[in-house]
């Protein structure tokens, strides 16, 4: 998937990398996507759940070996 | 959005495996958008005690407790498995390995992100500790009603 920006999270666990996408996010514009990259497989729930709550929209997993990749649209304000 | 949903967290325990439980919570639900309160009572103050210095209080039985339970984020115990300490240090050992954030940073960062940590009036009275034996992050003090006027209009509430 294409995106916007990259933020690595990789070695990091909860509630890190969720942690750091919320500080990311702030500096991309409405509608950019970004995309995290973790190995905490904890992240897969906690992405689409972080997503539900904040509004931004959760548009998917990819894995490829150990690593995660998960891709967020950010919301209009 | 609509208002901030809240989030409050009573930190009624003073270990360390506890506290990184309640800044865990409390940092994620900041990340989340939610409006974050910590209440800190009883062993909880611990936790939000400065690690420098001595703490200051009045009357023998209450220096006494300060000095048997002086408490500081540094000096934060596992619950089970301290072992004189072997424990608690291959614990801190292992968050680090796992580039897990401290209690000190994690302090640090959810003053960052706006979590509000409160010390608990009563029990701050009882155990002697004026404001000035907490850190600088720490709210002025506050006591029952306040936590309840908190938790009434929170979507969560924890006692930790």
């Amino acid at each position: 998937m294409k995106a916007d920006h990259t933020l690595d999270c990789v070695g990091l666990y909860c509630p890190m990398p969720i942690v750091k996408t919320a500080e990311k996010i702030k500096q991309l514009k409405p509608g950019e996507v970004l995309e995290i990259v973790a190995d905490d497989k904890g992240i897969k729930e906690d992405m689409p759940a972080w997503c539900q709550t904040t509004g931004n929209q959760f548009l998917g997993v990819e894995e490829e070996g150990g690593e995660i990749k998960v891709y967020v649209k950010k919301k209009r304000p | 959005m609509a208002e901030k949903e809240k989030l409050t967290i009573v930190v009624f325990s003073g270990e360390l495996d506890k506290a990184l439980a309640a800044f865990i919570l409390a940092t994620t639900g900041a990340s989340m958008g939610m409006t974050v309160t910590m209440l800190f009572t009883f062993w909880g103050l611990n936790i939000i005690k400065k690690n420098e210095g001595g703490i200051k209080s009045k009357g023998l039985m209450r220096k006494m407790l300060n000095f048997m339970n002086r408490g500081g984020s540094k000096r934060l115990k596992l619950s089970r498995f301290h072992m004189l300490g072997l424990g608690t240090w291959m614990m801190k050992r292992l968050m680090k390995e796992s580039n897990l954030p401290s209690i000190d940073e994690f302090i640090a960062m959810a003053k960052q992100m706006g979590v509000k940590m409160v010390p608990c009036s009563t029990s701050c009275g009882v155990m002697g500790l004026e404001q000035d034996a907490f850190r600088s992050e720490v709210e002025s003090l506050a006591g029952a009603a306040y936590f309840l006027n908190e938790a009434r209009q929170s979507k969560v509430t924890l006692f930790i």
